[in-house]
């Protein structure tokens, strides 16, 4: 065997030299990435973003790094979906302007990056931010791990968006089912920067889920007791349980994938022993309890959003916590209802099937709840109320869809067809990203101490809104006209006027998409009388509004005592919120560090190196991160003294700025 | 915001520690279900020998007793380990962590004759489904195990140079779970592959 120094990399096999529409793919995607570090360096900051961002350890500025990941690949994943829907609008009988080569890229980085890229480091991003704060704390538990794990995201996101620029991605869809994504049939690297970006972002998600769930066990402001937190804890807790829980089974899937396509194993061949529906097994193992994981945090925000915006106490409490914990733990047993084609007997496809229909029981007490919980509420129409009303809406007709495909002989009709699409969709988009959207329309001043633009806001809901019944209940239809998913071109005229009308759809979404941008940049501009003094600009109910806006870096000065559901809306009844305390004490709070950032670059280039075969500087990357990992548990003095005198000054001008509030 | 006094390094309030230990947990049992889907993977694919050899032409008895002998002995010497640690004997700590690596990389030497010996025979993992998914499970562990002889040098290191400090104890205590941790998950291997292996 040639043993070459940049393995299988050549300029030849690298360049999207294929369609002039990779091309122009990756000329944005460079010039984009030009463009920040230009901007940076233009206005002299890279100091400031080094020492105040990339290397710090508070959880509030990672948490905004992450979600501000997620709104550019957002933006990445939405532009593959109008690319698709463009395509299938002017396919019929002809090629569109994709070869079906670039389509199978386009359609496989769109499913993984909305998962793994967007969903992922956008809901990691908001508990990060805001759960410590709703459990009165100063940090996560481990705030360098936290670090860690915003870096490793990162390197996954990283090879994703180069693979676009160095190779090609995978072809073999989001969920890459072999034998087709195996070495015989897609001998390439798309597989392999498929395989590797969620291989190291998936580590990063199991770190984050450990951390998260030490957090909201050990670092609870006293008096909070587990049935005192907002249900925002409570989803981010099951979540996070989830994480820890079924990433593994991620990692196993790709893992054993990998060793197909590197080592010639038969784990999922079609000869010499492999087995290739365990793949599909192993995969939804994982896959299942991923779309709670996705879910439930956005379930948690509604929740807030709900109790707030129709000021009244959430109603059935008890009720959502346990609904919760009920979803976590069946999330577990419905993974088979995503194949049941595959030939398992009656008896398994029925217990999967009724086990799936089993868990809309615990969602649609959730329904209810929120749905009391808003009757006879004083409701304002924020922004985030409006997210949390098309939500409930939309997420109860994608639920009645589910059940539909949850019985297995109507599956078989359906699977695989368009209507499937549009179920997981109908999910997804209200269950999660709309619960997201929520979260960031209604934590923003929280994060930056000024308010977005509601006006934006609202028309970037109706935008959203109206464009997915648009492009998504055409494809509900499609489904039963017999159209599969997944196709680059198709020869039924029928099939054609409902594909334009769901293009439609995708153009108004991207209309939202662009209110979303203007209201940010509006939002910006105006932030001088968008200033939220308070802390607390929502008349919130949470001890995250107790804070001010951003919050200082311990978050409470003096740790919040909690005697009920509503902690500060409790307080606030007692007349007992921003009280002067007698004396402050020093805190104790983690110092910055570069070794998450140094962590992350050598997982990128461990997973460059193993994409393109060069396992010297695999191997290499791989010593060099256990290294860096070696070299940081000899530091022991992790945290830095912040004393009493500091702290009172911070908490003095603020005091001030209330009673100047109060006074006006 | 730029704060004075950042400078100054002290060390994380005491409560720390039991957040680390519930951590590690956590990962352990993150780590488990690694090993349980590894389990499940090389159960059902024990019969894919595809004409190719099955265990009980390629296990030796002898040669796993001697692996199990290493590693339980090692567990055993790790626990006396915790023993000198809890006295404070750093000098005997460092002596039973060193007889702990040197049992760990015998058995990992073992591990690796074994993986030469059937590479040798033909009965590498590209050979059938059986065999990648043995090589994957208990390789695998013998990978794990070997993280964990470099965990233990690292933390010879620290108790050579920091003395036994909270922080270093904490970090032992956890190296302990681990390394009990993998000895729990070799008795299942040895139950779960070499044994019906040989008995078939």
């Amino acid at each position: 065997m040639e043993m070459r120094i940049l393995g299988r990399l050549t300029a030849a096999d690298a360049l999207p030299l294929y369609s002039w529409v990779a091309i122009g793919g990756a000329v944005v995607t460079i010039l984009g990435f030009l463009a920040i570090i230009g901007t940076i360096t233009w206005l002299g900051k890279w100091r400031y973003v080094w020492t105040e961002w990339l290397t710090s350890l508070d959880h509030k500025r990672i948490g905004i790094l992450y979600v501000m990941l997620a709104l550019v690949m957002l933006l990445r994943g939405f532009v593959d979906a109008i690319m698709m829907r463009a395509q299938q609008a002017f396919a019929l009988n002809s090629g569109g302007y994709l070869p079906p080569e670039h389509f199978d890229q386009i359609f496989s980085s769109h499913g993984t990056i909305m998962v793994f890229f967007m969903a992922m480091p956008f809901l990691t991003g908001l508990i990060n931010i805001i759960v410590p704060q709703q459990i009165g704390a100063r940090d996560v538990a481990f705030p360098f791990m936290n670090s860690v794990s915003l870096w490793l995201t990162a390197a996954g996101a990283g090879l994703v968006l180069i693979s676009l620029v160095v190779g090609r991605f995978s072809t073999a869809g989001w969920t890459g089912y072999p034998p087709y994504s195996g070495a015989g049939y897609n001998p390439g690297v798309g597989v392999d920067y498929w395989i590797w970006a969620i291989q190291v972002s998936g580590i990063g998600s199991t770190l984050s889920g450990i951390n998260f769930i030490v957090t909201i066990l050990k670092r609870r402001a006293p008096g909070m007791k587990l049935m005192r937190m907002p249900l925002f804890c409570w989803t981010t807790l099951a979540s996070s349980i989830l994480m820890v829980f079924a990433f593994p089974a991620l990692t196993v899937t790709t893992a054993l994938l990998a060793l197909d396509r590197i080592f010639d194993m038969h784990f999922f061949t079609n000869t010499d022993g492999g087995n290739l529906m365990n793949y599909i097994n192993l995969f939804w193992i994982w896959g299942h309890p991923e779309v709670y994981i996705l879910i439930l945090p956005a379930f948690g925000i509604y929740s807030g959003v709900v109790s707030t915006f129709a000021a009244k106490r959430l109603f059935g409490y008890k009720s959502l916590v346990y609904a919760t914990m009920a979803i976590a733990l069946l999330s577990f047993t419905v993974w088979l209802h995503h194949f049941f084609t595959m030939g398992a007997s009656a008896g398994v496809n029925a217990f999967f099937g009724v086990a799936t229909m089993v868990i809309a029981v615990p969602t649609g007490v959730k329904v209810f709840d929120w749905l009391m919980t808003l009757f006879r509420g004083r409701i304002t129409f924020h922004p985030s109320m409006l997210w949390t009303l098309g939500f409930i809406v939309t997420f109860t007709i994608g639920g009645m869809t589910g059940v539909l495909l949850a019985l297995p002989p109507a599956d078989y009709l359906m699977h695989n067809s368009t209507f499937l699409v549009a179920h997981f969709h109908n999910m997804l988009i209200p269950g999660a990203l709309f619960g997201y959207l929520a979260g960031y329309m209604y934590w923003f001043p929280k994060a930056f101490g000024f308010t977005l633009d509601e006006r934006w806001g609202k028309r970037a809901f109706w935008c959203w809104i109206s464009g997915f019944y648009l492009a998504f209940m055409p494809l509900y239809m499609l489904g039963f006209m017999g159209m599969a998913r997944r196709m680059e071109r198709y020869d039924v005229a029928a099939w054609q006027p409902p594909l334009v009308i769901a293009a439609l759809g995708a153009a108004v979404i991207l209309a939202g998409i662009a209110c979303l941008v203007i209201q940010l940049i509006a939002s910006i501009r105006t932030r001088e009388r968008r200033r939220d003094l308070t802390g607390d600009p929502w008349d919130g109910r949470t001890l995250e509004w107790l804070t001010a806006s951003p919050p200082a870096p311990y978050n409470f000065a003096v740790l919040p005592q909690v005697r009920d559901i509503d902690a500060l809306h409790e307080m606030k009844r007692r007349g007992a919120v921003y009280e002067r305390p007698e004396r402050y004490e020093d805190i104790l709070l983690p110092r910055n560090t570069g070794a998450g950032v140094l962590i992350g670059g050598f997982a990128f280039v461990f997973g460059f190196s193993a994409v393109w075969h060069i396992w010297w500087a695999a191997a290499a990357a791989l010593l060099a991160l256990l290294a860096a990992a070696a070299a940081r548990s000899f530091c022991d003095r992790t945290e830095f003294r912040l004393s009493a005198s500091e702290i009172q000054q911070i908490e003095e001008r603020r005091l001030r700025q209330l009673a100047g509030e109060e006074a006006l | 915001m730029s704060i004075a006094g950042k400078d100054t390094a002290v060390l994380p309030e005491a409560d720390v520690y039991e957040q680390r230990a519930l951590g590690f947990w956590l990962y352990l049992m993150s780590d488990a279900i690694i090993f349980a889907l590894l389990f499940a993977t090389y159960l059902v694919m024990v019969g894919n020998t595809a004409g190719g050899p099955g265990g009980g032409d390629l296990f030796s008895l002898s040669h796993t007793f001697g692996e199990t002998l290493l590693l339980l002995t090692s567990s055993l010497t790790f626990g006396l380990a915790s023993v000198a640690l809890d006295s404070g004997n750093r000098r005997q700590l460092l002596g039973w962590l060193a007889v702990t690596f040197a049992l760990g990389l015998g058995f990992v030497a073992m591990e690796l004759r074994e993986f030469h010996g059937l590479i040798a025979l033909g009965a590498g993992p590209e050979r059938s489904g059986f065999l990648s998914a043995f090589f994957t499970l208990v390789g695998t562990h013998g990978l794990h195990v070997s993280a964990g002889l470099v965990f233990i040098l690292v933390m010879m290191a620290q108790v050579a140079v920091k003395g036994l400090s909270r922080p270093v104890a904490s970090r032992l205590e956890r190296l302990g779970l681990f390394w009990h941790f993998l000895d729990i998950v070799w008795i299942g291997i040895f139950s779960a592959v070499y044994l019906p292996g040989i008995l078939q």
